[in-house]
């Protein structure tokens, strides 16, 4: 099985191609590094007994006031950024992993649904997602958590989830009204098979590629969204780490010099992303679905 | 309809999230003032009613008072509109204009350094993420190199009901870095789609028989190949207009420029319902105008395209 797997065309213009190595290597260095955060951070930044106010607004260790317990220096706190950045990771990859999953699930639900059936179904499904889509997914996700009392992890994966599965729906509705033509789809049909099995045996695995590849496309999307979220104080809250946080209060002290707060979180998502795109590029050419835009 | 569902939305909004009585007479009101409250603002009638008389009012205009305020919340939203106008316009006209051009660029000498050059800062642009570009940019152009101002709006000129920063030189300066920032990522996004479509149109046989009439570079290029480009490109500016309006929240906010999305924000934070549902319907129209506008458009440009 293995065997088969590695001599497989699919791995075979992976490991031929660089780019997609190092996003690949990049992303599994940074979800190893969410996944230690608390072995490998020198501090637990939220953890009030280790931080001290006296340690705020240090810079990095080389810097001449820096010192070396905060190798990239500290925020207005007293937290170590380089244990933030680790910790914010975490978060970051978790809504990201979390929403890209069920969003997902959602579109291709509701997008078999739609067009296996097609009909008032069909139709009552695609106007809300056309509604959804004009809005798009950033806007949509800001007005919901704009309006909700309370704000944790969850609501954010809530919000992006409610405006994202569009992608999902369309693209897979397109796919099964095209799968749905073929012979094989009528034969099992003509052979009394359930609507069930059909979907999911003979439609489904059909219309994946594209999804695979509008997945990897949207993690980095939703980790953006997911920083632009708490940027602007409508994501996480201030007890969770993130670095769209960060970013945030950072922001505040770039006037007096103190680049560390924004430059390192900053950098860190970038590279992330970065690396998402590295891979997803690569999927794409590979399974080259009628994807021509990210939305 | 689409206006109609989003209005219920918004009426379901206003109406469950927080107790709207609660706003308006205060955390320390008495059972009897809340009834009072209740009883002025119609909020003791049944469901149905209080959604035909929210839906009557909003389309006299009529979206009820701030909270906070207690000033007309379609009129405090409209004061802000030319800001994020402005800044909207000037954001699409930079993304397109440089976003074809570019494209055009990249795609006529692929292998040259400037292109490749030109494809990795696009990389960039989608990769970075609007809020970072823009704190990127002032922590270069303000806080490194002291030329352009980090916030506000600088000077600006009314006119009649307008007020507007396009026509002094502080007001442009102060309108450079959002401009950037906001257009960023569709920048990119456009830069890409005019790259791939010329690639393809390039490489067809009427392109081919252009050249070999001896037509000038310019002629082939503008005249037969771009404009079959454009129509996509064009497509795709005008549906994305939601994410600008999203964006364009994200950049008011750390400009700190005083139009809709910071307003919106600071309401978010106050809990200012009335603000808040005006906004989603202001945003759900004007979305809903530029999408029948780009449909006109796509038909006036494509003319195999009719609406019967």
């Amino acid at each position: 099985m293995i065997k088969k797997m590695l001599q497989s065309d699919l791995v075979f213009s992976f490991v031929r191609d660089i780019s997609a190595i190092t996003g690949a290597v990049l992303l599994v260095i940074f979800v190893i590094c969410a996944l230690f955060a608390p072995v490998l951070a020198p501090m637990d930044p939220y953890d009030l007994t280790t931080v001290e106010l006296a340690d705020s607004l240090k810079p990095p260790a080389w810097m001449d006031t820096g010192s070396l317990s905060f190798p990239l220096g500290t925020d207005d706190q007293g937290r170590g950024i380089l244990s933030t950045i680790l910790f914010g990771l975490r978060t970051s990859l978790m809504v990201g992993f979390s929403v890209v999953v069920i969003s997902s699930v959602l579109g291709i639900f509701f997008g078999m649904l739609g067009g296996f059936y097609g009909g008032i179904l069909d139709a009552f499904i695609m106007r809300t997602a056309d509604t959804v889509f004009a809005f798009s997914t950033t806007l949509l996700a800001i007005l919901l958590l704009g309006i909700f009392d309370s704000r944790n992890i969850w609501t954010v994966v809530f919000a992006i989830c409610i405006a994202g599965w569009v992608k999902y729906a369309r693209t897979i509705r397109g796919s099964v009204l095209e799968v749905k033509e073929n012979a094989y789809v009528t034969a099992a049909k003509a052979s009394g098979a359930k609507d069930f099995r059909i979907l999911f045996k003979h439609v489904l695995p059909n219309a994946l590629p594209p999804i695979f590849v509008l997945m990897a496309v949207d993690l980095a999307v939703v980790i953006m969204l997911e920083a632009t979220l708490s940027f602007l104080g409508v994501g996480v809250p201030i007890t969770e780490p993130s670095l769209g946080m960060m970013i945030s209060i950072g922001k505040n002290y770039i006037y007096a010099g103190m680049w560390w707060m924004v430059l390192f979180p900053g950098l860190t998502l970038i590279l992330l992303v970065v690396a998402i795109n590295l891979f997803s590029d690569w999927l794409r050419d590979e399974m080259n679905p009628k994807l021509a835009l990210r939305s | 309809m689409v206006l109609l569902a989003v209005s219920f939305i918004c009426f379901l909004i206003f109406r469950f999230t927080g107790d709207p009585v609660l706003m308006l007479a205060g955390k320390y009101a008495t059972q009897q003032e809340r009834e009072q409250v209740r009883v002025a603002y119609g909020l003791d009638r049944p469901f149905h009613l209080q959604y035909v008389s929210f839906l009557g009012n909003a389309l006299q205009g009529n979206f009820g008072k701030s909270y906070i305020s207690q000033v007309d919340a379609l009129d405090t939203i409209l004061e802000r509109f030319p800001a994020t106008f402005e800044l909207a316009l000037t954001a699409i006209f930079i993304s397109m204009a440089a976003g074809v051009l570019l494209g055009v660029v990249v795609s006529i000498r692929p292998q040259s350094p400037l292109s490749r050059l030109i494809m990795a800062g696009s990389l960039g642009g989608i990769s970075i993420p609007t809020f970072l570009m823009g704190i990127l940019w002032v922590m270069l152009f303000a806080v490194y190199l002291e030329w352009l101002p980090p916030f506000g709006r600088g000077d600006t000129i009314q006119i009649g009901p307008w007020r507007t920063g396009f026509l002094t030189l502080e007001g442009l300066k102060h309108l450079i870095m959002p401009a950037l920032t906001l257009s960023g990522y569709q920048l990119a996004v456009l830069l890409r789609l005019t790259r791939a479509g010329m690639r393809e149109v390039l490489s067809e046989e009427y392109i081919k028989t252009a050249w070999s009439k001896g037509l000038s570079p310019f002629t082939v290029i503008v005249k037969h190949a771009l404009r079959n480009v454009l129509i996509p490109v064009v497509t795709i500016a005008g549906l994305s207009f939601g994410e600008l309006i999203a964006f364009s929240i994200v950049t008011e906010s750390i400009f700190q420029w005083p139009g809709m999305g910071n307003l919106l924000l600071v309401s978010i934070f106050e809990n200012d319902h009335p603000v808040i549902v005006t906004y989603i319907m202001l945003a759900a129209c004007i979305i809903l105008v530029i999408n029948i506008l780009v449909d006109l458009l796509y038909a006036w440009l494509n003319p195999k395209i009719q609406y019967g």
